[in-house]
């Protein structure tokens, strides 16, 4: 009867796990073994290399390295400019104003929209020189015509653009996450401060930044993860052009798994990205009891 | 309250709404652009900069649904999310129950195992991925990409639906047990209609998530009769670059649908945001 019960039990989580373990949990094992053989995907016959994939790729691949450089600088303006955006616009919505929900509901457009159209629409919006562009049109209707540019076409100028443009479809996210954050902390602490004499920086620096400091360090955490692995959005900006310019880490792997049938070494390249993100979201997270602990 | 407190709240409330108001025009206004250039001729599109387009060209969407065949990518998108969410909710609404209702023996690491799988980041996971289905003769084939993106979405819907569950007052499934109901009787009758704000969360995110997907559509078709939209548009961008106003009529077909669920169910984004990631 006992017996009965657990098997009956089992059936609720048989099909999920049935499923997690053929999808998820099966590729996440092969990832580690490819990575260690050299092999074209087709080929019946894998040559095993042991580690001649990572250290090809730490020390001979320099285009590896600088689609992470890439990544990095997307990464490093989506921390500041995109995350700094969406505080204060959590900040801003969060105090009793009007039309509240209204910006909520608005922030949160470019999130849904796929990273493909985000980035055709904006190509079309920043991109032509005379045509269609109307960063370049504003710039010159605001008398600063000679910074018109067409953005995506120099290649001093496309990684910021696309870094904005990602920071644009982004910053939703880490404002839905910082208001839900900033709607936890309670009333009493800013009526109590304000009473006490406190002016409004002052109850910003000492109540709402140290309560906020687990949810900036979540959503940073968030944000080294999305955008360290984004590359939709720039195929659809730029397609397949600039590949040196614009080349992300998981456009790299998807070149080399696909153009050069390198499975093994692709999965070294994902393995390679994997381990610097988990590493990267330790420090944060060290960063962030450390932090803690002062306040 | 001074006249002079007064004037400087007044200003500051000003100053913050002008602030929130620009970010918001910025994230509407590429969108009614996309909208408006589809209705545009490639003569007009640079000279007609206006939202509301003099004349209103429908040819566009036309040529994008008849000689580019639209209608079929979007019915393919539109089977694979359908299909893909219904296996989602049944799948994860039963183990999610099991996790939190039921005490069988290895309950707790198989949930670990869900939530560190929902947490450790796999980028190139794609590729033993393609090997995989390739080995199961499922890769260039809708049920193949169907069962991966189930696969994608499980950890986290079982997550949102097993703290939801969990607020289950005992009670209800107690009077279910004494009407003589089966655990499956349960899970049917009464934790579904229980969960059904939570339910309703998986669905959206899910939904949203199949529709907009790319990577696993990229490497898994080769046909083109089941690309989905996402696919096909890359493959439009290819072919018209510069034929913008024919591109804005595919990007609107693709669009829209997200954006018309986006209006009505708003609310459980918003909650499937805080749910999901907060905890």
């Amino acid at each position: 009867m006992k017996i009965r019960a657990i098997a009956e039990d089992y059936l609720f989580v048989l099909p999920a796990v049935t499923i997690f373990v053929i999808f998820y949990v099966i590729p996440f094992v092969w990832v580690f073994k490819l990575s260690l053989f050299n092999w074209d995907g087709i080929l019946p016959s894998k040559t095993f290399v042991a580690l001649a994939n990572f250290k090809e790729i730490i020390f001979h691949d320099p285009s590896w390295w600088q689609s992470m450089r890439n990544a990095g600088y997307i990464t490093l303006i989506a921390l500041t400019f995109q995350n700094a955006l969406a505080f204060l616009l959590a900040w801003a919505c969060d105090r009793q104003i009007r039309l509240k929900h209204f910006y909520r509901a608005v922030f949160f457009i470019p999130p849904i929209l796929s990273e493909i159209v985000v980035g055709m629409v904006w190509r079309f919006i920043v991109n032509d020189v005379d045509g269609a562009n109307m960063v370049n049109r504003a710039l010159v209707t605001m008398g600063m015509g000679q910074f018109a540019h067409s953005w995506l076409n120099d290649p001093k100028f496309v990684l910021t653009t696309v870094a904005i443009i990602h920071s644009w479809k982004g910053f939703g996210w880490g404002f839905l996450i910082f208001l839900a954050g900033l709607q936890t902390i309670p009333r009493e602490f800013y009526e109590a401060a304000r009473v006490d004499g406190v002016n409004a920086w002052q109850s910003f620096k000492n109540i709402t930044m140290p309560l906020m400091m687990p949810v900036i360090m979540l959503v940073a955490i968030l944000t080294v993860l999305g955008t360290m692995q984004a590359f939709a959005l720039i195929l659809g900006l730029v397609g397949g052009e600039f590949a040196g310019h614009t080349s992300v880490p998981v456009l790299r792997i998807l070149a080399v798994m696909r153009d050069s049938s390198r499975f093994g070494y692709a999965c070294a390249m994902g393995i390679n990205l994997g381990i610097i993100l988990v590493a990267v979201s330790f420090v944060i997270n060290m960063l962030a009891r450390r932090a803690r602990n002062w306040a | 309250m001074s006249i002079y407190h007064k004037a400087k709240k007044t200003t500051i409330n000003t100053l913050i709404h002008l602030f929130l108001l620009a970010v918001a025009i910025t994230c509407i206004y590429p969108l009614l652009w996309m909208v408006a250039s589809s209705f545009k001729t490639q003569e007009t599109i640079f000279s007609d900069i206006s939202i509301i387009p003099r004349h209103l060209h429908f040819e566009n969407y036309y040529l994008a649904v008849s000689n580019s065949d639209f209608g079929r990518y979007f019915l393919n998108s539109t089977i694979y999310t359908v299909s893909v969410v219904f296996g989602i909710v049944v799948v994860s609404s039963m183990a999610a129950y099991a996790f939190s209702r039921l005490r069988f023996p290895g309950r707790n690491i198989l949930f670990i195992i869900f939530i560190a799988a929902m947490m450790i980041p796999m980028p190139g996971g794609f590729v033993p991925l393609y090997v995989l289905l390739n080995k199961l003769h499922l890769r260039d084939t809708a049920f193949g990409y169907i069962l991966a993106m189930i696969s994608m979405g499980l950890a986290t819907s079982i997550f949102i639906l097993k703290t939801f569950f969990d607020k289950m007052p005992k009670e209800l499934e107690d009077a279910a047990r004494i009407d003589g109901c089966s655990k499956l009787g349960i899970w049917w009758h009464v934790a579904i209609p229980f969960a059904k704000p939570a339910l309703a969360v998986v669905v959206v995110f899910n939904a949203l998530n199949v529709w907009n997907e790319y990577v696993l559509a990229l490497i898994i078709f080769d046909s083109k009769n089941l690309m989905p939209l996402q696919r096909a548009l890359m493959m439009f961008r290819g072919e018209f670059l510069t034929n913008y106003p024919l591109l804005m009529a595919g990007l609107t077909i693709t669009a829209l649908p997200i954006i018309i669920v986006y209006i009505f169910m708003q609310k459980y984004i918003v909650k499937g945001v805080a749910s999901s990631v907060l905890g």
